[in-house]
């Protein structure tokens, strides 16, 4: 299953997707958002995505996991718009024969997902509000 | 001439003061020509130039790939999904 929500992610829909009788093990990754950056406090979090282009390199991502391991199914869901402090961004579930390959699989997934799919954060202060992943000290200018 | 449509996104979106914009470009462009326009726009897109990555057709690709009537070519700042 591979999706993006713009509501709250349905934990139980990414377990019933990756259950397997197959399977001796699942493993689920939640990310969740931080109430803090760089010492700063951070108020609420809201996601942009170009959907079309994630959903593809997201089926790359999964396309690959099964071709590097031996996995029975994935599952990667990413919230998008407004998200609350402490509430899941993103969820990855990987269930497959043992859990040594689950664990890998999911781990590659999520880095992967983080590296290339074309989905931003911008964080909100009292002060004011960042592209995390652009900010100038980050990207080392003025 | 060909028309391309750009999708701009996150920092590269205020940048450019929009996220969709419709460009005619010369036979013969490349990805490049893209980020060239909006440096014109926008001076302050030469602070982020390096970081930019560009997608066309939902694919990224590198700065000398040609571009083509009705192609769709995305400006991607860097990602911070997850």
């Amino acid at each position: 299953m591979l999706k993006i929500v713009r509501t709250p992610i349905d934990l139980d829909e990414v377990l019933r997707s990756v259950k397997s009788p197959e399977a001796g093990a699942i493993d689920i990754f939640i990310g969740t958002t931080r109430n803090h950056s760089n010492g700063k406090e951070v108020l609420s979090l809201e996601y942009e995505v170009y959907e079309p282009m994630a959903l593809k390199l997201m089926e790359a991502i999964v396309a690959e996991a099964h071709r590097r391991w031996t996995i029975n199914r994935i599952a990667i869901v990413h919230r998008v718009g407004k998200v609350e402090i402490g509430e899941a961004s993103v969820i990855v579930g990987v269930s497959a024969p043992h859990r040594r390959e689950a664990f890998e699989a999911c781990r590659y997934a999520i880095d992967a997902l983080k590296k290339d799919v074309p989905i931003w954060k911008k964080e909100f202060f009292a002060d004011g509000e960042i592209w995390v992943g652009s900010q100038s000290d980050i990207l080392g200018h003025p | 001439m060909i028309s391309i449509c750009v999708k701009l996104f996150a920092m590269a979106k205020d940048l450019a003061g929009t996220g969709e914009t419709k460009l005619s470009l010369p036979e013969g462009a490349y990805a490049s020509n893209v980020l060239d326009h909006f440096l014109k726009v926008n001076p302050k897109f030469s602070t982020w130039k390096d970081h930019l990555r560009v997608a066309v057709n939902s694919e990224y690709v590198d700065l000398h790939h040609p571009l083509h009537d009705g192609d769709e070519v995305a400006i991607i700042p860097p990602v911070s999904g997850g």
